[in-house]
């Protein structure tokens, strides 16, 4: 079975979510090419050249490739899929936007955000927000698949896969990039971070917030997220929204302060490896899910914990 | 312009999905539903361009059961103009929802289509892409912000790290994110008028796409329990954890 894994890439470096795919891709076949397109991508090729158990690197290299955009690398893939089984994306908001294109022009359904592979047409994937976990299986010739990173381990290094050019598809395209606003943070983006604290109502206004989880993620190196209820009251921005209307997080630790732990918000981050709850009430729902809970009074707590650190 | 926007019935985002015990899927019986909350957002989205003069219709159309006009009509309370109810007790997925809905753009000619980035049933995030590309029309996925620009649109989208802003030429495609909009609640007097608004009732069949299903589910099955945790004494007791655990 040859399958086709998308790297995901800035056309400077290759994302580690390219070598978690290729991972779950060997479970399905053994015949692993990896494609890099892009502008300038050279060394993005090259380092996906170095993963271990790849084939070969189709390195397509254009104006039209810079960012990826979904018209473009349907154009680009659609015809390449004729020499493959499957292809492989990250579940990435750049493999979300590009997969189902390609999905619809081979005629097929998608399997989205795929945490198991049984065998070449049966996959494992969460819905509900993870609240239930369905095993399918694809009736359909070629396969379209996007991964969630955090349920694969990365592929070692130390491959050397040859790299052979492609051509870029020549556009003009009805998409136009325009800009980009990337945040500027030393702070780990939310769905790739390893740590993550996370506040919720109980610290009652947005400079309380600042003020009390913003040190302990810093210390911690660690993205900052919400609960809904925290984001409804305006105590932070919608983006750091943790729950099943936003992001869905599995990081290494997951310190929940002052969040009574709504079936929403656990449905976004249950499958954190290890999670603390702080919280006043000892009745609150999030304390059935951590790993550790501290019954106490988060203003005190959490800078008493952020010292201790 | 003409907008389209789809909408789908889902089960009410605070309800707690229950496995059925043969493992065959999520038990829907006696659970409350509602319209999915990134519809809500679309609904909302068309409505504003109505009323900020950009918009001049905006149809509305669902693909399930007789129980998705209840649907429809949240919509049409919200201010869109019309309805469309292709009606299936089937389950439809993703790359069929796309085929019917490339047919009621072919009858409808809207000049752009304004869907949920993803149903919060099966979490898929496909139908609008697949759309876009089965009528070869470019896509704006995840907007956090809409705004017409003569014949084309831009779209600030939410992308992984921060926003991308792209120019679509119309008609296009749009998927929407949470931080796009607030959605209104329909006030009672609009929950009247859209009692007299009108939903024409449509079949798959009718339209000639073969909805059948190409995936099987062999099984839907609880998730992973949590083990239960333990209580910590205090602030020391919970660091002493964390360091044993390997987490800090």
């Amino acid at each position: 079975m040859a399958v086709l894994v998308i790297a995901e890439h800035d056309n400077a470096n290759l994302s580690d979510a390219t070598a978690k795919v290729v991972t779950a891709a060997s479970k399905f076949g053994s015949d692993v090419d990896v494609l890099v397109a892009g502008e300038g991508a050279g060394a993005v090729a090259a380092a996906a050249g170095q993963i271990a158990g790849v084939r070969k690197v189709v390195h397509a290299d254009g104006a039209s490739l810079k960012k990826q955009s979904a018209e473009a690398m349907e154009a680009l893939v659609v015809p390449m899929m004729a020499g493959y089984d499957a292809v492989f994306i990250a579940a990435t908001t750049t493999g979300k936007n590009i997969a189902p294109r390609i999905a619809a022009k081979l005629d097929v359904m998608q399997l989205s955000e795929i945490v198991a592979v049984i065998d070449p047409s049966t996959f494992v994937r969460p819905i509900y927000a993870g609240n239930a976990i369905m095993t399918v299986k694809s009736s359909d010739a070629k396969k379209v698949i996007t991964v969630r990173g955090t349920a694969f381990p990365a592929a070692a290094g130390g491959g050397s896969a040859s790299v052979e050019s492609a051509a870029a598809p020549a556009g003009p395209f009805k998409s136009e990039f325009v800009s980009d606003e990337m945040v500027k943070s030393d702070r780990p983006e939310l769905t790739a971070a390893k740590r993550i604290v996370s506040g919720g109502r109980a610290l009652g206004s947005s400079d309380k917030f600042k003020e009390v989880i913003i040190p302990l993620a810093d210390k911690l190196g660690a993205a900052v997220g919400a609960s809904r209820a925290a984001v409804d009251a305006g105590y932070a921005p919608n983006d750091y929204q943790v729950g099943q209307t936003g992001k869905i997080v599995a990081p290494e630790l997951y310190v929940a302060v002052g969040i009574s732990g709504a079936i929403q918000h656990l449905a976004g981050m249950k499958d954190s490896k290890i999670i603390v709850a702080i919280n006043k009430d000892e009745e609150a729902p999030i304390f059935q899910v951590a790993d550790y809970g501290l019954v106490a009074d988060l203003f005190v707590a959490v800078p008493e914990l952020t010292k201790a650190l | 312009m003409k907008v389209l926007v789809p909408v789908k019935r889902v089960i009410d985002y605070n309800v707690k999905v229950r496995v059925k015990p043969d493992q065959t899927g999520v038990d829907l019986a006696n659970v409350k539903m509602s319209m999915n909350p990134f519809d809500e957002i679309s609904v909302e989205e068309a409505v504003r361009l109505k009323e900020a003069g950009v918009a001049t219709e905006i149809v509305v159309v669902s693909i399930g059961p007789q129980q998705a006009q209840e649907t429809i009509r949240t919509a049409l309370a919200m201010g869109a103009d019309r309805g469309i109810l292709i009606k299936t007790d089937a389950t439809v997925e993703p790359l069929a929802v796309a085929k019917l809905l490339a047919k009621v753009v072919g009858e409808e000619s809207p000049d752009l289509v304004i869907l949920g980035k993803q149903a919060i049933d099966d979490d898929s995030n496909q139908t609008g892409q697949m759309l876009a590309a089965l009528l070869d029309w470019p896509q704006g996925t995840f907007a956090y912000k809409l705004e017409k620009d003569g014949g084309a649109l831009k779209v600030v989208r939410e992308v992984d790290g921060g926003l991308q802003t792209v120019k679509l030429t119309l008609p296009a495609i749009v998927t929407v994110d949470l931080r796009l909009n607030e959605p209104r609640y329909a006030s009672l007097p609009n929950i009247m008028k859209a009692k007299k608004k009108e939903i024409a009732e449509k079949s798959p069949e009718a339209y000639g796409v073969d909805i059948s299903p190409r995936l099987t589910v062999v099984k839907v099955t609880e998730p992973a329990t949590r083990s239960a945790g333990v209580k910590v004494e205090d602030v020391a007791a919970l660091v002493a954890k964390l360091k044993t655990a390997g987490a800090v």
